[in-house]
């Protein structure tokens, strides 16, 4: 699957995950009472110069995230009509530089090394019966169902436009749903068979004796 | 109901956030360029579908993954910049508005399924969403109640859209195959 993570050598891609999450907490603490334009303006400004680290592809796919700027315009807007223009253009500059640095960390850290940053956090959650192993399977499957999904809409559709020339819309939504959670059951029947979530490993160890070697 | 049959289903809805916001089903150029997505309509149907711990888990589940950089949220976007933006109060009112949405639909077990559904969405989907997602505006965009309630109203529209489809959705999946309503199960 596609990410959003940019390769690279430099000193934020080297940083340990862990460190770079607790400095963007950290520095979001520090910005959030922030009340001076000029403040927030040269977080910012430092923000984007720090981002040179990911190179000129690094700006490049900040401006993807454009919709946020709409909405920052809006707010500006806001804030004008509402006579408080001081806050709203630090709430601005403060936002954005919020976006630009978890943004960065983003795209310096590799998602295998976030989920390994987050192994402690995550941890906790096997007393409650959630192993990091029905996590990892719960992934893998998020990122294997999202292409499937996509793909079966773009089946069902062609095949109503080949039968009736038109755009099926909302009414293929029906049988989508009913084929793909047809198709979830199924997948659930393959993990059952192949032993389930845990494995037949897990089975060997609990020593219920029905591991294939008995046969 | 098996817990690896649940962990599939689990990860099922979560994709189904993430392919709705892939794939435009209504994504309207609305307002200089905010995007309608249709993603709420998977947060709207992970709740009525799953019942309200495993909804919610599913789209905690999403948001996991959106916050580890994956690019899933609509227009590709992903990682944790998402969650300082503007629209952060939204993304955290998503997995409660599933498990009101989930509540709500085993709450109402006497009623048809296509009430009730329509029902929890609208409340768990909109209500509980907005509730979120409004105190965040203000607080991330400095913006009176006001304002931030103006602002969302945009959104309004397509959203009962959305639950008009979970309704609909969730009647032919409990004609067509009931076993997977698991909220009713």
């Amino acid at each position: 699957m596609i990410s959003t993570y940019i390769s690279g050598d430099s000193w934020l891609h080297r940083l340990p995950a862990g460190w770079k999450l607790i400095g963007l907490c950290i520095f979001t603490m520090v910005l959030f009472p922030v009340e001076s334009p000029a403040i927030a303006a040269s977080g910012f400004l430092a923000a984007l110069a720090l981002f040179t680290v990911v190179g000129r592809e690094g700006y490049r796919r900040l401006l993807a995230l454009r919709s946020v700027l709409y909405l920052l315009v809006f707010l500006l807007i806001f804030h004008v009509l509402a006579g408080t223009l001081t806050s709203g253009i630090v709430a601005v500059f403060r936002l954005m530089t919020m976006v630009v640095l978890a943004t960065l960390v983003t795209f310096t850290t590799r998602m295998e090394d976030m989920l390994d940053a987050l192994n402690p956090v995550l941890t906790p959650l096997n007393f409650i019966g959630i192993s990091s192993r029905r996590i990892a399977l719960a992934i893998a499957l998020v990122i294997r169902f999202t292409p499937f999904l996509i793909a079966l809409a773009d089946e069902l559709g062609s095949a109503f436009k080949a039968r009736t020339g038109k755009r099926g819309g909302v009414r293929l939504t029906a049988p989508f749903a009913v084929l793909a959670l047809r198709t979830a059951d199924h997948v659930s029947d393959a993990l059952a068979a192949r032993g389930g979530a845990d494995g037949f490993d897990n089975i060997d160890e609990v020593g219920e004796g029905n591991t294939p070697n008995d046969q | 109901m098996t817990n690896d049959r649940m962990l599939v289903y689990v990860s099922f809805y979560a994709a189904l956030i993430a392919a709705l916001g892939l794939f435009p089903l209504f994504n309207i150029p609305f307002l200089g360029g905010v995007p309608i997505t249709a993603q709420t309509l998977g947060v709207m149907l992970a709740g009525v579908m799953l019942g309200p711990v495993r909804g919610a888990v599913a789209v905690v589940l999403f948001l996991f993954l959106v916050a580890i950089g994956a690019p899933l949220l609509a227009g590709g976007r992903g990682g944790l910049g998402i969650f300082a933006g503007p629209s952060a109060g939204f993304l955290i009112g998503w997995p409660v508005g599933a498990f009101i949405a989930g509540g709500l639909m085993r709450q109402m077990k006497e009623r048809s399924v296509i009430v009730s559904a329509g029902v929890s969405a609208a409340i768990g989907g909109i209500g509980v969403v907005y509730l979120f997602g409004i105190p965040g505006l203000m607080l991330l965009a400095d913006l009176s109640f006001g304002q931030a309630a103006f602002g969302s109203l945009v959104y309004i529209p397509g959203d009962l859209i959305k639950v008009a489809l979970t309704a609909v959705i969730a009647q032919s999946v409990a004609r067509g195959l009931p076993s997977a309503l698991v909220s009713r199960v």
